[in-house]
C-alpha cells in the first residue's frame, strides 16, 4: 500500500475530460454530466479545482438544460432528475447556483412528485427512492424544499424499509447500500432520521466490511470501492461509523489505485474509471485521510460548499 | 470499470476502440436527429434498436421508443384499428428489444423499466414474463432488478402470495445462500401476517417452522450472512409488543414533591416526564389530562424531547407551574395525570397506545431560602475526593426510592407461554451450535436470545447470571471479530447499564454523596456516578428519570443521545470521554435545569467528520431555520461564522459552571465568544469569572 497518489488522480481526471474518441467516452456520453460532477468534486476534495476552466464548465452545464427546466446527461439529451442534481451540484461547487432560473428548475423537479409522495425520474414514470433523494437534495440546495410535500415524500421512503433496517427502490424491494444512502440522505436532509432503526441498519451496514477491508453493497457480494461511499456516508449519518475497521478500509481503497497512471478501480488491479476515482477519494475523505477536504455525507459536496449554502 | 482487469491498451486495441466508437457515435447522432425531428419510421426505429443494443443504459433512447410506440398506435389506419394482431406485433417488437438489451446488460434500469411500461399497456402473457424471469433468475439468483420485476408481475397478474412464498422456498432449497430470497420471504410473510391469513395466524405456528428453516441455513455455514438478518427479524416478530406503552414517568406515583421557589423569577415549576417504549406522537392536552383537586389544567403544553420537527419522541415533558397566588401558601396539592384519550397517542406507524394509564402525586412549595443566583457561589468540585458513600437509609436517597416504588411493584411479565418456549428452544439449539463451532453469529444470536428470554421472564429485572453470561459473550465477540470491536463494545455497554439499573439495590452501589455541601444549592446532595465503567454508549434512560446529578466521566462515550429525557439534571460530568463535536452536545439543549457541566478532555474539534451533523437541530437537516441572531452576534466577522455550532448549542443553556479545557476546538478566541454567550457563567475551567 502506498500513500494517496493525489497528483496522479487529478491528472487522470483532467485527461478523461479531454478524451472523447474511445468507446468508453462514447458509451458514457449519456451520463457525461454525472461524470463531470464526479470528476470536479474529486478535484475539489484534492484541492485542485483551480485547474478547471470554470466558465467553460458552467456554460456547458447550462447547455444541457432542457426547456422543461430539467437537465439532460449531455447536450440534446432528454431531461431527468439524476442529471438535474449533478448540474446543480456542479454549479454549487463553483458558487454559481444563481445562474439558474431557480423557480423553473424547482418546478420541473416538483412536478415529478406523485400522489403517494414518491418521485418519478422523468415524465416516463419510473419510480425509485433514488429519485426521492435526488429531488430532495436538489430542492434543498436551491432552498426550495417547500415546493414539494415533504411529509408524503418521507412517508414513501419509510414504506420502502425492510426487515434488515435498510431500504430498497420501491416498497418490498431488497436493501442495497446505494439505495440505503439515497434513503438515509433524503431522511437526513428532511430531519427525519428518527424513522430509522439505527442499531439494526448499522449492524447490516457494518457487516458489509469483508476480510480484505473493503465493503460490499449486499450480503455475500464482492467488495467494491464505490461502497466506501454508499456505506460509509450512511454509517456516518446514523452515527455508527465506529462499527467498522477504518484502517483496513483505507488500505483497501489505496490498494485499488493505479499508482502509475492515476485513477481508482472497483477492486485491486481492475481498470480505473472516474466513478470509482470519485468514490475512492470521497471515501478517504469520510475516513479523515490527511490532506483531503472534508465532504458532507448527505449532500455529497465538500463541507465548505454545503456550509456556504446553509450556514451563511 | 466493474470487474474489468487493468491493462494498458495496445495500438491495435486503440484503433479497434476508435473504430467501434465512431460507429456508435454515428448511430447516436442519427438517432438524436430522428428524436429531435420526431421521426418514427421503421428505419429510424431500427437505428434506435441498434444503439440500444450497444448501450442499454442510454435513457433518451428508451424514451424515444416510448414516443414511437404511442405515435404508432395512435396513427394506425382505420383498418389496423381494432386489429389486435397489429397491436400485439408492436408490443412484441418492444419486448424483443428489451430482451436483447437485457442479454447485453441484465442490470439495465432503462430496459427493465421499458418492459414494465410496455407490459402495463396490456396484451402480455403471464407465462412469457415468468419464463423470462426464470431464465434471468437462474442465471443470477441475486439480481434485484429481476426480483423487483417478479414482484411487479405478481402484483399485475394477481399471483397469490402463497405461491410466491413457495417460490422463495424452492430458491432457498436450491441454495440457502440467497439473501434476495430470504428478503422476499420476509416481505411476503409480513403481508400474510398483517392480513391474518389462515395458516399464518396466530403467529406461533409459522414462527416455529421459520426458525427451523433459517436454522438449517445458519448451521450449514455459520459464516454465510444470508440467514442472519432473517433470524433477527423472526426474533423481533416473536418478542415485539404490537403497540406502544408508557414505559416510565416522573414524578413517581404517590410521591411528595417539594418544589423550590425561584425567588428571582418568583415562580415554582417542576417537570412531568412521560417516557414511552418507542417514539410516539400525539401527546397533548387533548390526550393527557392534568388535574388537581381544585382544577383541571386545560392549557398544558407537552413538548417532545427530540430534535425532529415532526412532534414525535420517546420522552415528552411539560413544565407545570404552581399558580402565582399560591406561592406563599403551605398547602399540599394532589396532582393526577391520566391518559384522557390514550388512543390519540400513536407510534410512528400510527399504532395507538395499548392501554390507558394514570398516576398521582402531591406537590408543595419548599420555603427554605436559597441564595439568589450570582451570590457568593463557590465552585463545585466533581473529583473523587469530594464524594463519600451514601447511607441507603438516609433521606438523601428519597428520589431513588420513590422512582423504584412504581417499577418494582407494577412490572408484570407480559409474555405468553409459547413465546418463551420458542426462545428457550432456540437458546438450546444455539448452545449446541457453539459446542462444536466457534462462530460469531452463534455467540451474537445466543446473546440476543438470552436478553429477550430474560426480559420475558423477569420484566425489567435482569437475572445476574444471565447478565454475566451475555457480558461474557460480548467480550468474546470483541476478541473473535476485531473489525467490529466497537459494535460489540456498544452492546456490552447497553447490557452493563441494564444490569446496573435493574434494581434499586444495584443502583445504590453507584450513588454517592457530595462531601462539601453543594454551595451552588442547585443540585441534590446525591450524585449517580457511572464513571470509569468503560461505557461507549448510554442506555436504560427510562430507569434514570429521577437523576439530578450524574457523573459519566472517564468513559468512552462518543454520544449522549437519550440524556435529553433527564429533565431534572442540573449537574453533569462528561469529562474524559470521546465526544467528537459540538453537535454531539445537542441533547443538552433540552436540559433547562442544567447549571454545571464538565466536558473537558473530549475530542471536540479534533475531527473533520461530524457524525452528529444530521442527528441534531440544524439548518442542514431543515429542523431549524438559520438563526438570524447569529449574524448579529458575528457582526460581520467572517471567522466568527465558523462558530455557528457552539453558538447553537451554548446559546440556549444557562450554565453557572463549565469546564471545557482539553478539547481541540478551545482556544483563546473561542473562550472569549463563550463568555459572551453564557452571561450567567461564574466558573470557567476552574477560574472565577469577573
Amino acid at each position: 500500500m502506498g500513500d494517496l497518489a493525489a497528483e496522479k488522480h487529478a491528472k487522470y481526471i483532467l485527461l478523461v475530460e479531454k478524451r472523447k474518441d474511445d468507446v468508453e467516452s462514447v458509451l458514457m456520453e449519456h451520463l457525461r454530466i454525472n461524470g463531470a460532477y464526479w470528476g470536479l468534486t474529486t478535484l475539489d476534495i484534492l484541492g485542485k479545482l483551480e485547474a478547471v476552466e470554470q466558465e467553460r464548465v458552467v456554460s456547458w452545464v447550462m447547455s444541457c438544460q432542457h426547456e422543461s427546466g430539467g437537465f439532460g446527461g449531455s447536450e440534446g439529451h432528454d431531461p431527468h432528475v439524476l442529471y438535474t442534481l449533478s448540474a446543480i451540484q456542479i454549479l454549487a461547487l463553483f458558487d454559481k447556483i444563481d445562474v439558474l432560473d431557480i423557480d423553473k428548475v424547482s418546478s420541473y423537479i416538483a412536478s415529478l412528485q406523485n400522489e403517494d409522495g414518491s418521485f418519478s425520474g422523468d415524465i416516463w414514470g419510473e419510480i425509485d427512492t433514488r429519485f426521492s433523494y435526488v429531488a430532495i437534495c436538489s430542492l434543498a440546495l436551491l432552498h426550495r424544499l417547500d415546493r414539494i410535500n415533504v411529509e408524503k415524500a418521507v412517508k414513501y421512503i419509510i414504506s420502502c424499509k425492510n426487515l434488515d433496517g435498510g431500504f430498497g427502490c420501491t416498497p418490498g424491494a431488497e436493501s442495497h447500500a446505494g439505495q440505503i444512502f439515497c434513503c438515509i440522505g433524503a431522511l437526513a436532509i428532511t430531519g427525519s432520521l428518527h424513522y430509522v432503526d439505527k442499531d439494526l441498519l448499522g449492524w447490516w451496514l457494518c457487516e458489509r466490511q469483508v476480510k480484505s477491508g473493503g465493503l460490499n453493497g449486499r450480503p455475500e457480494k464482492l467488495p467494491d470501492v464505490c461502497y466506501s461511499w454508499w456505506v460509509l456516508s450512511s454509517l456516518i449519518m446514523i452515527d455508527r461509523v465506529h462499527w467498522i475497521d477504518k484502517e483496513k478500509l483505507v488500505k483497501f481503497i489505496l490498494d485499488c489505485q493505479d499508482t502509475e497512471n492515476g485513477g481508482i478501480s472497483d477492486r485491486p488491479d481492475d481498470a480505473v474509471d472516474v466513478f470509482h476515482t470519485y468514490f475512492g477519494v470521497a471515501g478517504l475523505s469520510l475516513l479523515e485521510y490527511p490532506g483531503l477536504k472534508a465532504i458532507d455525507p448527505a449532500y455529497a459536496l465538500p463541507v465548505d460548499v454545503v456550509n456556504r449554502i446553509f450556514l451563511r | 470499470m466493474h470487474g474489468r482487469p487493468r491493462k494498458s491498451a495496445t495500438p491495435i486495441d486503440e484503433s479497434a476502440s476508435a473504430l467501434k466508437a465512431a460507429k456508435i457515435r454515428s448511430l447516436q447522432s442519427q438517432f438524436l436527429q430522428n428524436h429531435h425531428n420526431k421521426i418514427y419510421t421503421k428505419e429510424a426505429l431500427e437505428i434506435n434498436a441498434k444503439l440500444i443494443e450497444a448501450n442499454p443504459e442510454f435513457m433518451t433512447a428508451w424514451n424515444y421508443r416510448k414516443l414511437a410506440f404511442e405515435h404508432n398506435l395512435s396513427s394506425q389506419s382505420e383498418a389496423e384499428k381494432g386489429d389486435s394482431d397489429h397491436v400485439k406485433s408492436i408490443i412484441d417488437e418492444e419486448l424483443r428489444v428489451v430482451e436483447n438489451a437485457l442479454r447485453k446488460n441484465f442490470k439495465s434500469y432503462g430496459a427493465w423499466h421499458h418492459r414494465k411500461w410496455v407490459v402495463s399497456k396490456g396484451n402480455s402473457s403471464t407465462e412469457r414474463e415468468l419464463r423470462l424471469l426464470n431464465l434471468f433468475q437462474k442465471q443470477d439468483t441475486r439480481n434485484f432488478h429481476a426480483w423487483n420485476y417478479r414482484r411487479f408481475i405478481a402484483g399485475l397478474k394477481s399471483i397469490s402470495e402463497e405461491k410466491e412464498l413457495q417460490f422463495t422456498t424452492d430458491m432457498i432449497n436450491d441454495n440457502f445462500s440467497n439473501y434476495s430470497a430470504w428478503h422476499n420471504r420476509s416481505v411476503l410473510l409480513s403481508h400474510l401476517l398483517d392480513k391474518k391469513v389462515e395458516g399464518y395466524f396466530p403467529k406461533e405456528i409459522f414462527l416455529t417452522e421459520e426458525y427451523e428453516f433459517v436454522r438449517n441455513a445458519v448451521f450449514t455455514d455459520p459464516d454465510d450472512q444470508s440467514g442472519w438478518f432473517y433470524h433477527l427479524w423472526l426474533l423481533d416478530q416473536t418478542i415485539k409488543l404490537d403497540m406502544p406503552v408508557l414505559a416510565s414517568f416522573w414524578p413517581p406515583p404517590g410521591s411528595d414533591l417539594n418544589v423550590p421557589r425561584d425567588l428571582d423569577a418568583n415562580k415554582a415549576t417542576f417537570p412531568v416526564i412521560l417516557y414511552f417504549n418507542e417514539p410516539v406522537e400525539g401527546v397533548s392536552c387533548h390526550t393527557v389530562t392534568v388535574q388537581t383537586e381544585y382544577d383541571i389544567y386545560n392549557n398544558i403544553t407537552w413538548s417532545p424531547l427530540s430534535t425532529n420537527k415532526f412532534g414525535c419522541a420517546h420522552a415528552w415533558v411539560t413544565h407545570m407551574g404552581i399558580p402565582h397566588e399560591e406561592l406563599d401558601s403551605s398547602k399540599t396539592y394532589q396532582v393526577k395525570i391520566s391518559s384522557e384519550h390514550y388512543q390519540g397517542i400513536t407510534s410512528l406507524s400510527s399504532v395507538p397506545l395499548s392501554e390507558p394509564w394514570s398516576f398521582a402525586f402531591t406537590v408543595s412549595i419548599c420555603h427554605d431560602l436559597q441564595p439568589a443566583e450570582g451570590q457568593s457561589l463557590g465552585r463545585l468540585s466533581l473529583t473523587d475526593a469530594n464524594f463519600c458513600t451514601i447511607d441507603s437509609n438516609s433521606n438523601r436517597t428519597a428520589l431513588l426510592n420513590s422512582a423504584f416504588q412504581f417499577t418494582n411493584d407494577d412490572e408484570q411479565p407480559t409474555s405468553s407461554k409459547w413465546k418463551s418456549e420458542i426462545i428457550a428452544s432456540e437458546i438450546a439449539q444455539y448452545r449446541e451450535l457453539l459446542s462444536w463451532a466457534e462462530c460469531k453469529i452463534g455467540k451474537l444470536t445466543l446473546a440476543r436470545l438470552l436478553v429477550a428470554y430474560d426480559a420475558m421472564i423477569t420484566g425489567t429485572e435482569f437475572t445476574p447470571s444471565i447478565a454475566e453470561e451475555v457480558l461474557q459473550l460480548c467480550s468474546e465477540l470483541m476478541k473473535l471479530d476485531p473489525p467490529h470491536y466497537q459494535y460489540y463494545k456498544d452492546e456490552y455497554s447497553s447490557i452493563l447499564l441494564k444490569q446496573v439499573t435493574s434494581s434499586k439495590e444495584s443502583l445504590l452501589k453507584y450513588c454517592w454523596q457530595y462531601k462539601e455541601p453543594t454551595s451552588l444549592n442547585i443540585t441534590s446532595p446525591m450524585c449517580l456516578r457511572l464513571n470509569s465503567l468503560s461505557l461507549s454508549r448510554i442506555g436504560s434512560i427510562e430507569r434514570l428519570l429521577w437523576v439530578q446529578s450524574l457523573d459519566l466521566s472517564h468513559n468512552q462515550l462518543h454520544s449522549i443521545e437519550g440524556l435529553e429525557a433527564l429533565q431534572l439534571l442540573s449537574c453533569l460530568n462528561l469529562s474524559h470521554n470521546k465526544l467528537g463535536s459540538f453537535m454531539a452536545l445537542d441533547p443538552l439543549r433540552f436540559l433547562k435545569s442544567l447549571r454545571m457541566l464538565d466536558i473537558s478532555y473530549n475530542e471536540i474539534g479534533a475531527h473533520t467528520v461530524d457524525t452528529k451533523r444530521y442527528l441534531c437541530s440544524s439548518p442542514l437537516s431543515h429542523t431549524v431555520a438559520f438563526d438570524k441572531k447569529f449574524k448579529e452576534f458575528a457582526n460581520g466577522d467572517a471567522k466568527v461564522m465558523d462558530f455557528w455550532e457552539p453558538f447553537s448549542i451554548f446559546g440556549g443553556l444557562n450554565l453557572i459552571q463549565l469546564d471545557i479545557v482539553g478539547n481541540a476546538a478551545v482556544d483563546e478566541r473561542f473562550v472569549f465568544l463563550l463568555v459572551k454567550l453564557l452571561p450567567a457563567l461564574k466558573w470557567l475551567d476552574g477560574e472565577e469569572l469577573h
